[in-house]
């Protein structure tokens, strides 16, 4: 259900202190955010060894989008290791962090108020037990990366979010071009939320935007074929009417929920983000709004019984 | 991903502690011969771990989130923060 942005709130573990195993005053301290498939990941990753979990209070949200928020923060930790006193506890002064806490806690800041000296972890909870057994994590490890599998993960969200627009978009547009004209909207969604994130990487151009208008492009073309085969009785300006507003209504579809999909990657820099929104949108609304509005004035001139 | 960001390394004040090369999740930072470099610039996303964590103050990332949602939310209703709702 977390996937699905569902009850997302839900899903906390209290801050605090917790023991894993039985551990000592040499045993390891691990930290991490209130959200329980983090914790749960760290937990499973380590198993079998003695230690502590500090866990902060980030809301119920992630370590990435916590740090990033400052939730997963310098003074938060300041203020668990001085609730838990972390420092009676255990003998070293050492607290293993995960390396995506890192945007919201300053390492050296820490070390100067509570003498803990922060190291940063692996990216992912699984690397630990190599991390603890060679003391270092390599590049892969410090690497965040953003296969198939996890853009594939985020589909179903992306189909939950597009769905009143699906209905929006695709319902009038039946009444306005039949069955293929819904069937265009759909597709245009489809190929933003689904083809768009599977092919990210082979599409050509450097921006999200671009990207998405030439996927977008793509899947308009077999409509525009079809439309300017046309229907019984229409006139050549029919024809060449409904092709030419397929190709400007369904590219910036896909365009727009491709520069929307920024939010879900893990590379994206806002001010880049930014430069996209004010260089496309603007383009997007010139190609959506008079593609529509052709296809309306289409739909008036067949139902007056032009052309036929 | 994008040619330009926002990162600024200033050569000058860096210690080469290295703590950069720790924190980024891109591998922007290089150590050569024990000099750290930004060598790899446009793999920058900009998340801000390298400026929070340079002690030295060497690194500084307009940092803000990646998310075309989020920014077109806060175009629209002007406030400070983009809303984030991951």
């Amino acid at each position: 259900m977390a996937h699905l942005g569902i009850n997302r709130g839900k899903h906390r573990v209290d801050p605090g202190l917790y023991a894993l195993g039985s551990p000592d005053q040499d045993s390891p301290v691990f930290v991490t955010a209130n959200y329980s498939p983090s914790f749960r990941a760290l937990r499973t990753a380590v198993r079998g060894i003695d230690g502590y979990v500090l866990v902060l209070d980030t809301k119920g949200v992630n370590v990435w989008c916590a740090a990033g928020k400052g939730t997963f923060g310098t003074d938060e930790l300041v203020l668990r290791i001085e609730q838990a006193n972390l420092g009676g506890l255990v003998k070293h002064r050492r607290l293993i962090l995960p390396q995506l806490g890192a945007p919201g806690v300053a390492a050296h800041e820490v070390k100067k108020r509570t003498r803990f000296k922060v190291d940063y972890g692996p990216v992912r909870a699984a690397d630990l037990p190599r991390y603890l057994a060679t003391g270092e994590a390599t590049a892969e490890m410090r690497r965040v990366d953003f296969p198939l599998k996890q853009r594939l993960e985020i589909v179903p969200v992306e189909i939950v979010n597009t769905l009143i627009f699906s209905v929006v978009l695709g319902l009038p547009l039946y009444f306005a071009g039949g069955m293929l004209a819904t069937l265009a909207a759909l597709a245009a969604i489809f190929a933003g939320n689904v083809l768009f994130p599977a092919l990210l990487p082979w599409l050509p151009t450097s921006n999200f935007s671009t990207k998405g208008f030439f996927l977008g492009a793509l899947v308009a073309v077999p409509f525009a074929v079809m439309a300017s085969l046309g229907y019984h009785g229409a006139a050549t300006w029919q024809r060449a009417g409904w092709a030419l507003a397929y190709l400007l209504f369904m590219p910036p579809v896909t365009a727009f929920l491709s520069l929307n999909f920024t939010g879900s990657t893990t590379f994206t820099s806002w001010s880049g983000v930014k430069r996209e929104i004010f260089a496309y949108v603007p383009v997007m609304a010139w190609m959506f709004a008079p593609g529509l509005l052709l296809m309306g004035a289409l739909a008036v001139a067949h139902a007056i019984g032009a052309g036929s | 991903m994008y040619e330009e960001n926002t990162l600024r390394f200033d050569r000058e004040l860096c210690t080469d502690c290295g703590v950069c090369l720790q924190v980024c999740p891109h591998e922007v930072f290089a150590q050569t011969h024990g000099e750290v470099e930004p060598a790899n610039r446009s793999a920058c996303m900009e998340c801000g771990a390298c400026q929070i964590n340079c002690p030295a103050g060497a690194v500084t990332v307009e940092s803000g989130v990646g998310c075309a949602a989020a920014l077109m939310y806060q175009a629209v209703t002007k406030k400070k923060q983009p809303a984030c709702g991951c």
